[in-house]
């Protein structure tokens, strides 16, 4: 490692509010499996899907996509100078995916059916059953790509060769999983054309699910790339840290090209279902705000950052992208969805349903930073220094 | 804009539709050499 590793402080500002978020959410939880989804949800039969699928499950997908965009970069595309940015990622991936799957607990309940769909009784025709069996299958590829650095921590070696040979099968096998679930989230609300509102509603929702995913996953890259740099520095060696700058810069530049081409596809949308007259209506106004805000505007940040490389542009790029995803799933899952619905019917989140994806997420980010405080991932081990 | 059969809509918005992929792919390389042309 680089630096001398500082010893650690148990009693941080962070470190408490973890505890308390984490104390929380285990009583949420409690509460959620005794009193049912109805003691701790507002959903109801107009709104059965709330924040824990919007948030959790929409956004938690699209955001872990990182892992599949950099290890295909590296491995497929052979751009080995992003190669310290994948065990990262695929971390992330890993963590965000298995939190995903953690999330539907909450929202779906008896925790003992999760494998039914996929071992007992399969809804072959059903979109829900090929996003399960896609989570399942690309959960089982993220954790065995991830499992190297932990043979590595714990000294096997003979079982890390045989898992870094099927590094690039690995790869294919989850890019193509990724490119049938991602298209797939979307997909799953184009049976509701007469909920979700039309400048949301398009025949190609799939399409902009899987190339959001794309630019989601790289802002996602970039983002944990400048939180690692600038809170788990004394982790990183100085392979990591020389090339964690082209890492963002490379893509950035990538990212910026991939938002102007959905940008364009969403105006084929409009034009092709001549929705241009709800852009004059307090709707369209939301719509221009996702699009031109949280799209176009980071997409010419990522560009200006990558050209004059401007590391403070593209960095804040990659937040602003990340909150664009954000808003973007929340507004097909919740916003625009059921929109023509009197304001006493529409779904507002109880404070127990925010308070559970907040316990989610700092469960994510507690598992990270323990693991990357053990494991090579920020790092490369010492005793394979050679082999990149 | 009136449309009186599905033909007077497909016409329209297919024509519309063609001019703006003719608009982006005539921008998206344009915008490729923007982003790249300070390469090394």
């Amino acid at each position: 490692m680089a630096h001398e590793e500082p010893k650690y402080q148990w009693v941080t500002p962070f470190n408490m509010i973890t505890a308390i978020v984490l104390f929380i959410g285990l009583i949420l939880t409690i509460l959620r499996f005794t009193q049912g989804i109805g003691g701790v949800t507002n959903l109801d039969n107009n709104n059965p899907w709330g924040m824990w699928i919007g948030f959790d499950l929409l956004c938690g997908v699209a955001l872990a996509a990182g892992g599949y965009v950099t290890s295909s970069a590296c491995y497929v595309f052979g751009l080995k100078r992003y190669h310290s940015a994948v065990r990262p990622a695929i971390l992330t991936a890993f963590l965000g995916y298995a939190l995903v799957v953690f999330a539907l607990h909450y929202d779906v309940g008896r925790p003992w059916k999760l494998p039914y769909p996929i071992f007992v009784s399969q809804g072959t025709s059903s979109l829900l059953f090929e996003v399960g069996l896609c989570v399942f299958l690309y959960l089982t590829v993220l954790f065995v790509e991830t499992t190297p650095a932990a043979f590595e921590w714990l000294g096997f070696k003979k079982m890390r060769t045989w898992v870094v040979r099927l590094t690039l099968v690995l790869t294919i096998f989850g890019v193509i999983l990724s490119t049938l679930h991602q298209s797939s989230l979307g997909a799953l609300f184009m049976i509701a054309p007469s909920k979700l509102h039309p400048l949301w509603y398009s025949g190609y929702l799939h399409v902009y699910f899987f190339i959001s995913s794309m630019f989601a996953g790289m802002s996602m890259v970039i983002f944990e790339g400048s939180m690692a740099h600038r809170w788990l520095h004394h982790k990183m060696d100085a392979t990591h840290l020389s090339e964690s700058t082209g890492v963002a810069l490379g893509f950035g530049k990538a990212a910026s090209f991939v938002m102007m081409g959905y940008v364009g596809i969403k105006v084929i949308g409009l034009a092709v279902d001549n929705n241009w007259h709800y852009l004059t209506t307090g709707w369209g106004a939301w719509y221009l705000l996702e699009l031109i805000g949280f799209v176009l505007f980071p997409a010419i940040l990522y560009s200006v950052g990558a050209r004059e490389k401007n590391l403070t542009f593209v960095r804040i790029a990659s937040l602003w992208t990340v909150l664009g995803i954000v808003l973007n799933r929340l507004n097909i899952s919740l916003v625009a969805f059921n929109w023509h619905l009197p304001a006493a019917d529409r779904y507002v989140p109880s404070f127990m349903e925010v308070g559970t994806t907040i316990f989610i997420v700092f469960l994510g980010i507690t598992a990270y930073r323990v693991i990357t405080a053990r494991m090579p991932i920020l790092h490369e081990h010492p005793d394979y220094k050679e082999e990149h | 804009m009136e449309f009186f059969t599905l033909h007077d809509f497909m016409t329209y918005t297919k024509g519309i539709t063609y001019l703006v992929m003719g608009a982006i792919l005539i921008f998206m390389p344009l915008y490729w050499l923007y982003l790249t042309d300070r390469d090394d």
